[in-house]
């Protein structure tokens, strides 16, 4: 297991009176792509500039390759920042924005003229030398935004929602080339995003935030399929997170309707949050109840009480083709599900629904924001 | 150390620009008819300014020629940006750089050509028994011609913000043009027309080369008064005129808010 | 209607006025200068800027404008420089507060200064309450320098500020970023983006001050004479235009020089003004 490179102790950081972080306790490893992911006012970006030292933390300690850099000014710092929209200098050529930091450490001009040779390379704009940042489009300046950061061999890359403004096609792309420009580098990266997607793609780590609080710490495997509670449940993928009582070991109340499940230790009786992803619920059509053929509707609850001894019937509302699927909502019990499914139900259908024991998310429900949040230990 | 260094210095150039004001304003309750001797409090000065014939001419003069150049300015900046946005690039480029002659130049040069104009016209025209008087109307003209490249420059760019598909979607809703035009264009360029109106009436009420050069003896506005004044001693009275302006300024500039400066956020707004 | 009609209805009537009372006028001033009396071709208008008492003007004016421009500049750099590091919110009252002398009558601003220089001003009363020897400060270049630089330092302060508060902070966090500390992040990357403002400060200071003569006439007295009062004497005490005129064509060639090199030292100028 490799070190722990930055070590972020107990920060806490406000503006202007309002908390923005909160005791929050984190650290990356060496060669980790590391992603903080949450809303806007999550704190992600705060967190981002205090260990670029940007922002000066209240409280807490920034620890840099076992030494203390809190209070260090950002030019003296190991690491580099690609800006959101790229802070390009508008008023010099690619080769020099690039070269600016070599410049600044006096290199000699043929070791800098080699880095930017290279740099542009890595990035896939060779030639590109002469040009000003104004002539390139978005996804070029972001290109030139990280050879710029790169060519000065930081130990982190530190990246504040780079892709935000770039169109959806751009923006898949860039992910691939993020991806392997870390694996060439054999650097950290640090990114900051509030695309779950972005987040699930790239990361060997995600760190899930919200209103000053780590929600979550876990590969993208482990924050999809566990999410520790709604928050993290509802921001990655769509979910249904509906209101549960925990009757006891492994049997949740739904609706009124008792479910099999595997969680345990939540007690009996006791609120809980259940979350449960569309993609994870079956669907059964049923015969037309005008026909009455009561032998037909026998069969489709046998059949899906194989699935699960407790389903629920309902009613699709609305289809919508996807291509891979389609986009089902159900009417059941006053609440609209989401459901994805191979299969076609046409609107109006009345449909028998059910969920496989180990698809079914049991959460505490959260007394407050604090404790939701949870702490480093987790950090597995 | 560097917040209370730059306060200093905040308060060093504050105190600059506006000691002399401050004197000014000192001046206009001075009861003595000499700036040189102090002789206790009055609003005297206040009352016999209204009762002044001359100076409330000059007030007259002045505000009907910023309202009348701002307003004839304003529309035929409007015309001229209309027709300037449907041009090519090229030609639209000569014929700004025509129409920002009075901006760039320096403007007692402008006031000399536009004097030399209406004594060359005049003289033309005197073959036919007709004269050219210098007074309301050259100097209206001279006040529409140094406002004109700021109200285009103030409503240009919102025309080239403006969305065509949002007129051409009125179109296709049934407006009539000029119900489109009213209703859909003229809100969006609203506040660059309205800046263009302000910054001209502003201007003009500022002004004193080109009403030097343009006007004709007998008369005056402000700016003119105040510069002969000057040179034969001042009245007390313009004090308190110009302490009333500066006032009044304040109050709307307080009001309407942000009120940043004049040609400077024009020009380098662009 | 007819497309041809609108067009002429929209641009017909502000190209009238822009052939009538600025490109005619413009060329009227050429054709004064470059005759005599009775409308043959002379030189001798532009030549007439030779004489000792007129080159004195001329040199005098391009001293004390240069002089006046460059401490407008110096003084507002560091005041935009405080301005926009300023918490925002604040920053729009603030500026207000050092833009609003502007809307004060220009004639009344250098007034105010001719009381507080003159022999019996405001200055030489204090000085005289403290028992201090009185200045002789009125009628002399400094007072007409003294009085550029109030009247015009928020023609430099604007355009500074606007393209200092334009820099997107993160651009400047880019360059402490990459190493560079607090002086080579103001030379390599501040200054130079705030240039465009410097320059559009520069020639909004430089041409006025060249040009003046009513700065010069209330703090100089008829002791001082600048360009601008030479050229005014020629129309509206002498009476002749076509030597005002030559001089006018003389000074236009000075306001054209600066403008090209202000050009030259910066592209975007010439985008700025001829485009918009």
């Amino acid at each position: 297991m490799s070190t722990k490179l930055i070590d972020l102790q107990n920060i806490t950081k406000s503006f202007d009176g309002n908390l923005v972080l909160d005791d929050m306790n984190l650290y990356i490893r060496e060669n980790e792509f590391l992603t903080l992911l949450g809303p806007s006012g999550c704190g992600k970006t705060t967190t981002l500039r205090i260990m670029g030292g940007f922002e000066t933390p209240d409280k807490g300690r920034v620890i840099f390759d076992g030494q203390d850099i809190t209070s260090l000014a950002p030019n003296k710092r190991q690491l580099n920042t690609v800006f959101q929209k790229y802070a390009l200098f508008t008023h010099m050529s690619v080769a020099e924005n690039i070269a600016f930091g070599l410049r600044i450490r006096k290199k000699s001009e043929d070791y800098i003229r080699d880095k930017i040779k290279y740099a542009l390379k890595l990035v896939n704009l060779e030639g590109f030398e002469d040009r000003t940042p104004d002539s390139l489009s978005g996804g070029q300046q972001q290109r030139i935004a990280i050879a710029r950061a790169i060519v000065n061999e930081p130990k982190v890359l530190l990246l504040d929602e780079p892709l935000g403004a770039l169109d959806l096609k751009l923006r898949q792309d860039m992910q691939y080339e993020l991806i392997r420009l870390k694996n060439e580098l054999g650097i950290t990266f640090i990114y900051v995003t509030h695309d779950q997607e972005e987040a699930l793609t790239m990361s060997d780590t995600i760190v899930v935030m919200n209103q000053g609080y780590i929600q979550q710490i876990g590969s993208p495997e482990d924050i999809y399929n566990e999410p520790q509670n709604a928050f993290v449940a509802d921001f990655i993928g769509d979910s249904n997170i509906v209101n549960g009582t925990m009757i006891q070991d492994k049997l949740v109340e739904i609706f009124g309707v008792r479910f099999a499940c595997v969680d345990t230790g939540f007690g009996n009786n006791n609120p809980v949050d259940v979350v449960i992803r569309p993609e994870d619920v079956e669907l059964r059509l049923l015969p037309d109840i005008d026909s009455g053929d009561q032998e037909k509707y026998d069969e489709a609850v046998r059949k899906i009480t194989r699935v699960n001894p407790g389903y629920f019937e309902g009613t699709v509302s609305h289809i919508i083709f996807k291509g891979m699927h389609y986009e089902i909502e159900v009417q059941s019990h006053g609440f609209e599900w989401l459901v994805l499914s191979t299969r076609m139900f046409p609107v109006g259908s009345r449909v028998l629904m059910s969920v496989d024991p180990f698809n079914i998310q049991i959460m505490n429900k959260p007394a407050s924001e604090a404790e939701m949040a949870v702490t480093m230990d987790e950090h597995l | 150390m560097k917040k209370v260094l730059s306060r200093i210095y905040l308060a060093f150039i504050f105190i600059l620009l506006y000691a002399p004001i401050a004197v000014l304003i000192i001046f206009s309750f001075n009861n003595s008819r000499t700036r040189a001797k102090w002789g206790g409090w009055t609003f005297h000065w206040y009352i016999s300014m209204f009762q002044d014939g001359a100076i409330m001419s000059a007030l007259y003069n002045t505000l009907i020629i910023a309202l009348l150049s701002a307003l004839i300015s304003t529309l035929l900046g409007l015309l001229a940006s209309f027709s300037l946005i449907a041009m090519k690039h090229k030609k639209r480029t000569v014929i700004m750089s025509l129409l920002d002659i009075p901006m760039l130049n320096a403007e007692i040069v402008t006031g000399i050509s536009l004097m030399l104009i209406f004594i060359a016209v005049g003289q033309f025209l005197s073959k036919w028994g007709y004269t050219i008087e210098f007074g309301f109307g050259t100097v209206l003209i001279g006040h529409i011609t140094f406002n004109l490249p700021y109200t285009v420059l103030l409503i240009l760019p919102k025309l080239r913000q403006l969305n065509v598909s949002t007129y051409e979607a009125a179109l296709d809703l049934g407006a009539s043009r000029f119900l489109a035009f009213r209703k859909v264009i003229l809100p969006d360029i609203m506040s660059g027309v309205l800046a263009g109106f302000m910054l001209a009436f502003t201007m003009s009420l500022d002004d004193f080369v080109i009403t030097h050069f343009t006007k004709g003896p007998g008369f005056d506005t402000l700016s003119t008064k105040i510069y002969t004044e000057v040179r034969k001693g001042i009245k007390p009275e313009m004090y308190a005129l110009s302490t009333l302006l500066f006032v009044s300024i304040l109050v709307l500039l307080l009001i309407f808010g942000r009120g940043r400066g004049k040609k400077t956020t024009a020009v380098s707004q662009v | 209607m007819n497309k041809t009609l609108r067009k002429l209805l929209l641009g017909g009537p502000y190209m009238v006025w822009i052939a009538a009372f600025i490109i005619i006028p413009l060329f009227t001033v050429v054709y004064y200068g470059l005759t005599d009396k009775t409308g043959a071709f002379t030189v001798s208008n532009i030549t007439a800027m030779g004489t000792p008492e007129r080159l004195k003007a001329l040199i005098l004016s391009l001293i004390l404008s240069l002089i006046a421009t460059a401490i407008c500049l110096i003084m507002s750099y560091p005041l935009a420089l405080i301005l926009t590091k300023m918490k925002t919110g604040a920053t729009g009252f603030i500026v207000t507060i050092f833009i609003i002398p502007m809307w004060m009558n220009s004639l009344l601003r250098i007034l105010a200064w001719q009381t507080l220089l003159e022999r019996n001003g405001v200055i030489n009363q204090i000085l005289g309450a403290l028992h201090l020897p009185k200045q002789y400060m009125i009628n002399t270049p400094y007072a007409i320098a003294l009085g550029m630089i109030y009247d015009f330092l928020p023609f430099m302060l604007l355009p500074i500020y606007n393209s200092l508060e334009r820099i997107d902070p993160n651009v400047v966090n880019a360059a402490y970023d990459l190493g560079a500390n607090r002086f080579q992040t103001f030379w390599k990357v501040i200054f130079p983006l705030s240039l465009p403002g410097v320059i559009s400060g520069i020639t909004m200071v430089f041409v006025p001050a060249l040009t003046t003569f009513v700065i010069s006439d209330f703090l100089g007295g008829s002791k001082v004479l600048l360009i601008g009062n030479v050229i005014e004497q020629q129309f509206t005490q002498v009476g002749n235009w076509n030597v005002g005129s030559g001089l006018s064509l003389v000074l236009m060639v000075f306001i054209l020089i600066s403008m090209a090199v202000m050009q030259h030292y910066d592209k975007d100028i010439g985008e700025r003004t001829t485009i918009l």
